[in-house]
């Protein structure tokens, strides 16, 4: 194995504890939900986006409309645009078939790892070896990951409760990402109008999208005001 | 699951992937005609994970009572409030289940 294919394989290896339970919460949540073994392998596979995936599967168990649990997942995905601005520069030699195939990799993971790397100037990677270790090694141990969550799923009584690891990986990804004033706010706004929208009986996923929307524009808001 | 069609599953896993990869794609595919995101659309995509998880989780953790103690004593809100602490002190997922889950059982045991 080439040296730069091996260190990218080394490094997922070392971020494994990040992603791994995380697989397994997604395979429990796609059981609960109803789908069958090939289609939860299908969207790992194919979407390969955990926040994204595990929203997918919230609001399918919740029966809310095909649009909303598209719509929501699609809006989740929308931030690697900025990974994908941010690592173009350095694919940007590489042919056009090869920028095809390495984009599908890019995830949370691939992107932060793969990136501090390229910037390390002490050492000179080739650029694609090294991503695609990462790349392959994180997608099979995310599959992996995904069948384990499904197959335990399957043999746990509901009395354990375990859907609620959903909302719990939600709240752990969502503390971080209140750092400034304004994305608590932004949280804080979106929570309150999601909560009285549901409240208010009306349909599934709708207290999502309104929340998120008007979260967002709370969010934006603030900044301006702020940096006036 | 309610009332979904084994083509409708599939639809939404075809129409997230392919959409994902789309966006994927776009400035590794475009970069030397358009090489940056838009500060306007960048401004936006700040809040995107903050308000849509937010509106994801609320309405799991809330539910609104005939009675404001009713709401507040709620064990999934108070399991939540517990998980919200680890996730703010370790910001590690893994912690931030296990507290959450033991915290839902421990109060189930005792509340109930």
């Amino acid at each position: 194995m080439h040296e730069d294919l091996k260190a990218g394989v080394r490094d997922s290896l070392a971020i494994l504890l990040g992603i791994l339970p995380f697989a397994l919460v997604f395979g429990i949540a796609a059981d609960g939900a109803g789908l069958t073994m090939g289609q939860t392998v299908a969207m790992s596979a194919a979407v390969f986006a955990g926040t994204a995936q595990l929203a997918a599967v919230e609001l399918l168990g919740d029966a809310a409309p095909l649009a909303v649990v598209i719509g929501t997942a699609v809006v989740i995905n929308l931030r690697m645009l900025m990974y994908s601005a941010s690592i173009a520069p350095h694919l940007a030699t590489y042919h056009k078939r090869t920028r095809a195939y390495l984009a599908y990799f890019l995830t949370d993971h691939v992107y932060a790892v793969s990136i501090g790397e390229y910037v390390n100037e002490d050492r000179d990677r080739d650029k694609r070896l090294y991503y695609l270790g990462l790349g392959l090694s994180i997608w099979l141990i995310w599959i992996v990951g995904t069948v384990a969550g499904a197959v335990f799923s399957a043999g746990v009584p509901p009395a354990w409760q375990l859907d609620f690891v959903i909302p719990l990986v939600f709240l752990a990804i969502l503390v971080p990402a209140m750092k400034t004033r304004p994305q608590v706010a932004a949280a804080l706004v979106s929570a309150g109008v999601a909560i009285g929208v549901f409240t208010a009986g009306i349909p599934a996923g709708l207290d999502l999208m309104v929340g998120a929307v008007v979260g967002i524009v709370a969010g934006v808001a603030t900044e301006e005001v702020l940096s006036r | 699951m309610s009332g979904y069609s084994a083509l409708e599953i599939w639809a939404v896993i075809v129409a997230v992937g392919v959409a994902t990869y789309l966006i994927r794609l776009s400035f590794i595919h475009l970069f030397g005609r358009i090489n940056e995101v838009p500060p306007r659309v960048k401004l936006f995509l700040k809040f995107v994970p903050a308000a849509v998880l937010a509106a994801l989780v609320a309405p799991q953790l809330i539910s609104i009572g005939p009675t404001v103690q009713e709401t507040l004593v709620d064990e999934r809100l108070l399991a939540g409030v517990v998980a919200g602490v680890v996730a703010w002190w370790t910001e590690d997922i893994l912690a931030t289940i296990v507290a959450g889950m033991v915290a839902l059982w421990t109060l189930q045991f005792l509340l109930f």
